[in-house]
């Protein structure tokens, strides 16, 4: 099914209405309906994650439909106009973090929102797109792989954003985007030499992150070494998840029959813990469906990436799909206790705008990376 | 090497390199999941569980105090203590004025309220609201506060009840008077049942009853809530019209021991007791011992009877009025003269009583006074009853021998009183006092033949005629027996000139005593001191109601207009 992929050398007179239309809307269908199926699943799921609100799954519901045409719209942009677009999306990125550190609106104890009158946005949310893309851009002309010098402003390309997003605090998100900076730069060619040089960096650097990390990241980190320090306080949530997950069992105790989840035992269970929800109310079962789905989707956009034409193409698509799969592997394994809990939504299904609109726009950047391949003769 | 070979190999290994780490973050995540899921899945639900099953107590209804008509006496009411969560409401602030306005609280109490428990999950904000009040209130859905259902005691009959009943704390255990003594009677087994609770410990719902909660036996007491209102009526407005400090009543069945009313003054409200004073809580009537005067003389007759040396009609030589024993001065009111027995009581001569106490063996008059009661608890089962004091006859002075005749140098109760004239009543045979209602005939002890008790009623009844002390206590219609009591009370060490313990004893019918009741009044100040002046007319006023409340045959007809006429000449003064 991932490589049934129809092939623009075919004459269009073999396609059906569905398909046709499809190639119109620039849209790849197996990777539409995994993500439909996914974000539609979500809902359902919020739906027992929230005292079976229906306004919360109403207003979801409101975001997934203005999502999906930021969706339709970004698959119709060619993917040189994006690349033309590059750095100057990069440097609006970088302008309203600087605004947003300078007067944004201060939620949960981070300055992380910017208001525009009429609606609140996280402008780190821009830079998950805006710095693989950058990463692409500067890559897309250069010999492949980079040589030393390169490597100075890439990394600058990567860092500069990543430490005004991790200032805010935001350390979720910034650990995002430079996991999507990274794999960008991992799918340039990168030498293995200089990537262990930087691995080797990074651990040496780790001592001195931790110095400026803020008292609560100490604290996450160590309540995820041993959650039973202290139970009731910061251990409380991963332990709580735990619990959720675990008594699921096999086949789960049923659609909005959780009773850690329902109850209030599971905090913050619409947003970041929601995974917890499924795995209690769905059991293994559930929890195994909702990650082949993952794995499908990220399949389906790393076949996107090897069939690109262009370096451009190819870096974006690449980079996108592997923070994608950062993002879902950083948030499932924080909840089920084997990563420390950072904050990091379950890409499609938490509750939550923003970084909606990120992940649906990302999406509609691979659908315009595979549909407007040239019509090259084989 | 040309760059598309450097560029195809770096990509073979590049893919490896990205579905190696997809499948290691795959397999561990999986991993995971089935480690919680199905290896832990056990400790892990039973973890859930104890997270939100709950085992709760279901408060048990107390039982029912009853008058012995079946006059509810007290009863236990559901009310609703308000609680909130700090934890909770911190997080809705905007709320808190709403939630202060409900409870009728300012903002900033509750606001300090938050502050200095920030770091509990449980502050009362309002006890024992009524039910609709606390659902109003749960109405407004503010988040964190939450109610609790506890049973209140209610006592109908307020402060007229107050001392015999006693009351509970806030955890419905019985503190004092019949609530204490019957407590294990009266009090309820809780229940137990488990619930799912919430992540804020929020009641949700019932799983499963483990045991039904048992209530509490009513309890019938021997009180008559008619009596009861019409002794502590009397009392009340004789302690206030004699500007006296204090007051204690008490009726009882002449039959059966058992205590119709019992009331003191001053007394307190007991269905708010914000204002504590042991000084109210007192139950005077049992805790409180003074040395009872000539109200003691009858039972000193009565050592004389039983002794054989001495008939009613016996004379005793009582001028002039007064003489020395031992250093003391025993003084009448006037020089009687000679005069015999009966008009000792009539007169209340202390010089009659006491030249025939020291006449008597010592043993003989404490053992008389010993088989009444005196100097010993009852066996009432009152919580905090006194003994009294009784000296040991071994230890007697001639003077002590010859006060003790009149009533001092002992100290009794009014119930100890009550339960002594009482013997007198029933013929000799004493029942003790209880405060329970009886269904059988209690089984009673013979004190004294009933030839001698109904000798001293007979003399007794000379008391309450135009001749004796106690006139103010007739009673239209009926014949009464009884006797009063003036003692000056000892403080500071000697005996006080100006402050008396006002007493009256009594009995009616005096030919068959159907009713027994003690009047105490404590420090009269508006002039009139003597028990047959300040206690005689309450005595009168009580028992005129009661016998007609009980329907008691009237045993003096003759005497029915006439008395009647006198009673309320008494009242005019």
């Amino acid at each position: 099914m991932i490589f049934n992929d129809f092939s623009p050398t075919s004459s269009t007179g073999d396609l059906t209405f569905d398909e046709r239309l499809l190639r119109r809307l620039n849209l790849d269908g197996p990777l539409l309906v995994a993500v439909m199926a996914l974000a539609i699943a979500g809902l359902a799921i919020l739906y027992g994650a929230s005292n079976e609100d229906s306004s919360m799954v109403y207003r979801q519901a409101i975001r997934l439909g203005l999502s999906f045409s930021v969706l339709l719209v970004v698959a119709q942009i060619s993917p040189q106009f994006l690349r033309l677009w590059s750095p100057w999306l990069f440097v609006l990125g970088l302008v309203l973090l600087l605004f947003t550190l300078h007067s944004g609106h201060i939620g949960r104890g981070a300055q992380r929102w910017l208001s525009l009158g009429f609606v609140r946005f996280q402008p780190s949310e821009i830079m998950k797109i805006a710095v693989p893309m950058m990463v692409a851009w500067y890559l897309h002309d250069k010999p492949l792989p980079p040589n030393w010098k390169q490597l100075f402003p890439l990394a600058a390309i990567v860092v500069i954003p990543v430490v005004l997003v991790a200032i805010q605090p935001d350390l979720g998100t910034a650990l995002l985007i430079a996991s999507a900076g990274a794999f960008g730069a991992f799918f340039s060619g990168l030498r293995w030499r200089v990537i262990i040089m930087l691995l080797v960096l990074l651990a040496i650097a780790t001592p001195i992150l931790w110095h400026f990390m803020h008292i609560y990241q100490r604290e996450r980190v160590l309540t995820f070494l041993n959650p039973q320090r202290d139970p009731l306080g910061a251990g409380y949530h991963i332990i709580q998840s735990e619990i959720a997950i675990g008594s699921g069992g096999m086949f789960g105790k049923g659609w909005l029959h959780g009773s850690q989840s329902q109850l209030d035992f599971l905090p913050e269970s619409p947003t970041d813990f929601i995974f917890a929800v499924l795995g209690e109310q769905f059991g293994l079962i559930g929890a195994l469906v909702l990650l082949a789905l993952y794995g499908y989707i990220i399949a389906r956009s790393l076949y996107i990436a090897l069939r690109a034409q262009d370096t451009f193409s190819r870096l974006l698509a690449g980079s996108l799909t592997m923070a994608f799969f950062t993002y879902v592997f950083i948030n499932s394994g924080m909840v089920s206790g084997i990563l420390p809990v950072v904050g990091v939504p379950l890409p499609l299904v938490s509750y939550g705008g923003t970084s909606m609109v990120t992940l649906m726009a990302g999406f509609g950047i691979l659908m315009s990376i595979h549909s407007h391949r040239k019509l090259i003769a084989s | 090497m040309s760059r598309s070979d450097d560029g195809n190999t770096s990509w073979r290994w590049r893919s490896t390199a990205v579905l190696g780490v997809f499948t290691l973050a795959a397999a561990a995540l999986l991993g995971r999941v089935v480690y919680l899921q199905v290896f832990d899945n056990q400790f892990l639900q039973d973890q859930g569980k104890e997270r939100h099953l709950r085992v709760v107590q279901i408060p048990a209804h107390r039982g029912m105090i009853l008058d012995r008509n079946g006059q509810p006496l007290a009863v236990s009411t559901p009310v609703d203590s308000i609680w909130m969560n700090p934890q909770v409401i911190s997080a809705a602030l905007g709320r808190v004025p709403q939630l202060a306005h409900a409870l009728g609280l300012h903002t900033r109490d509750i606001m300090t309220l938050l502050r200095e428990n920030h770091a509990r999950q449980f502050v009362y904000l309002a006890r024992d609201l009524d039910p609709y009040a606390a659902q109003r209130l749960l109405a407004l859905r503010i988040p964190g506060v939450y109610t609790q259902r506890q049973y209140r005691r209610y006592y109908p009959a307020g402060e007229v009840t107050a001392h015999v009943l006693g009351f509970t704390n806030v955890d419905d255990v019985g503190q004092e008077g019949l609530e204490l003594a019957y407590n294990d009677w009266l009090r309820g087994i809780p229940g137990a049942e488990r619930v799912i609770v919430d992540g804020y410990g929020r009641f949700m719902q019932d799983v499963e009853s483990l045991r039904a909660p048992r209530p509490g036996k009513n309890l019938v007491t021997s009180i008559d809530l008619r009596v009861q209102y019409l002794a502590y009526r009397a009392l009340k407005q004789a302690v206030l019209e004699q500007g006296a400090q204090s007051g204690s009543i008490i009726v009882m069945d002449a039959r059966t021991g058992e205590v119709l009313a019992m009331a003191n003054q001053p007394s307190f409200n007991p269905n708010n007791r914000r204002d504590y004073s042991a000084n109210l809580y007192r139950n005077r009537a049992v805790t409180d011992q003074f040395e009872p005067g000539s109200s003691l003389k009858p039972f000193t007759i009565m050592a004389a009877l039983l002794s054989g040396r001495y008939t009613p009609d016996t004379v005793i030589d009582t001028a002039p009025g007064f003489y020395e024993v031992g250093g003391y001065t025993i003084r009448d009111d006037s020089d009687y003269g000679a005069i015999n027995l009966t008009t000792i009581l009539e007169k209340s001569s202390n010089v009659g009583a006491s030249k025939i106490a020291l006449s008597l063996q010592p043993q003989l008059l404490y053992q008389t006074l010993t088989n009444f009661g005196f100097g010993r608890v009852s066996d009432s089962g009152f919580p905090g009853e006194v003994a009294g004091s009784l000296p040991a006859y071994q230890s007697w002075s001639e003077a002590r021998q010859a006060t003790i005749a009149y009533g001092y140098g002992v100290a009794v109760t009014a119930l100890q009183l009550a339960d002594a004239y009482d013997i007198i009543a029933d013929n000799g045979m004493h029942y003790p006092p209880t405060f329970v209602h009886l269904d059988a005939p209690p089984v009673g002890r013979r004190v004294v033949p009933a030839r001698y008790a109904v000798t001293l009623r007979d003399m007794l009844e000379t008391v309450v005629s135009d001749q004796g002390t106690g006139e103010l206590a007739s009673v239209a219609g009926y014949h009464v027996a009884g006797k009063t009591g003036t003692a000056h009370i000892a403080e500071n060490g000697g005996y006080s000139a100006n402050s008396y313990m006002s007493v009256f004893c009594g009995m009616a019918p005096a030919t068959d005593p159907r009713l027994v009741t003690v009047v105490v009044i404590k420090r009269p100040s508006r002039g009139q001191y003597y028990g047959g002046l300040v206690s005689a007319p309450v005595f009168a006023r009580v028992m005129t109601g009661a016998l007609r409340l009980l329907d008691v045959p009237p045993d003096d007809l003759a005497n029915l207009t006439t008395t009647a006429y006198v009673v309320n000449l008494g009242h005019a003064s």
